[in-house]
């Protein structure tokens, strides 16, 4: 089997992921996209590492991972905090910063 | 690359992407957060494959364990039942985004697709000296990496000082306490002063949805729990011959 096979299947989660953000209108379900994304650019930097010998490739997947982690936390605080004020989770109803 | 690892890969890609599919088409976003965690799941055991072990039980315990249990929890908070709307607000734009959806895989791909790998390296050269993956990346985390660790948990501190930044709420007005409530009901005009009436009391059925029946034999309609409350009740004549009034809906005959 070909080694790029795993980057075939990164860049397809990466497309799913992006089509995702574009096409659903809940704002959590947009942000399981985003966290697809991420999870396929790792998937590219543990393939890449193993082909390329190095553990770089690794640590920057561990670095990606906690970064997702904390935007994670961030932005479903943002979500609930858009949610208490206008009791819905649809990004066509947050076109406003303010409440 | 072995024949197993071939067959794995199938299975999972089919696994990961089969779960990104899914994530995508379901209403619900209960269902999403469920076929993403397979899709990451997958994913973990892709990485165990890669030689990456330390990875994969960061993937399991931080992304299904942390990240799609918050979002879980956030689910709860503001209500499971929330479907997506289907109603599109900005004309065109399922059509553009499938457009662009296929067309940014198709450039991902033509750009990917141009690469030859002639050989896979592997990671046995850099991890033997270290004595394992776990010792070789921490030497890498805690040696070369060290500033953008340190700097990490600056950000992992802010983060959390943001989340309870953003969702603390002062609240404006005191909660009511139950001589508040009590006064409240006692000087409005169309609340109930006395308990309500239970349901079947003197009607001859005693099940939840038979209304409570008044000195005259009318129902009290609001002596039935909310979800069954409608504007009038049926009467009906069972095989028996005992008449029952209730509150079944139109065409529910019991």
């Amino acid at each position: 089997m070909n080694p790029m096979n795993y980057i075939y299947l990164s860049a397809a989660l990466f497309s799913i992921g992006a089509f995702g953000v574009l096409f659903r209108r809940n704002a959590i379900v947009v942000f399981m996209c985003v966290e697809l994304m991420l999870n396929a650019a790792n998937l590219a930097f543990v393939a890449f590492a193993r082909i390329n010998g190095t553990l770089d490739g690794q640590v920057v997947a561990f670095f990606v991972m906690v970064v997702a982690a904390a935007e994670v936390v961030i932005g479903l605080a943002i979500i609930m905090s858009i949610f208490a004020t206008r009791r819905s989770a649809s990004i066509d109803e947050a076109n406003l910063l303010r409440s | 690359m072995s024949a197993g690892e071939t067959f794995a890969f199938w299975v999972l890609a089919i696994l990961a992407v089969g779960g990104a599919i899914g994530m995508l088409l379901s209403r619900k976003a209960v269902h999403s957060a469920l076929w993403i965690a397979l899709t990451m799941v997958s994913l973990a055991v892709v990485y165990l494959i890669n030689a990456a072990p330390f990875l994969s039980m960061v993937q399991i315990i931080v992304y299904t364990g942390a990240v799609m249990m918050l979002f879980l929890f956030v689910l709860m908070l503001i209500g499971v039942d929330a479907a997506d709307s289907l109603v599109e607000t900005i004309k065109g734009q399922r059509l553009a985004a499938v457009l662009v959806g296929i067309g940014f895989g198709l450039l991902l791909l033509a750009g990917v697709g141009g690469l030859t790998v002639n050989e896979i390296k592997g990671l046995d050269a850099a991890t033997s000296q270290a004595g394992g993956n776990l010792e070789a990346v921490a030497q890498l985390i805690f040696g070369r990496y060290v500033l953008a660790f340190e700097v990490t948990s600056a950000l992992l501190i802010t983060a959390a000082v943001g989340a309870i930044v953003y969702t603390h709420r002062e609240r404006l007005v005191g909660k009511p306490t139950q001589a508040m409530i009590s006064r409240a009901r006692f000087t409005s005009v169309t609340a109930p002063r006395s308990p309500m009436p239970a349901p079947g009391v003197f009607a001859n059925h005693n099940a939840v949805d038979t209304p409570a029946l008044l000195p005259d034999g009318s129902p009290a309609l609001d002596s039935v729990p909310a979800p069954f409350q409608v504007e009038e009740a049926r009467t009906f004549t069972t095989a028996d011959g005992r008449v029952i009034t209730a509150v079944y809906p139109e065409g529910d005959d019991k």
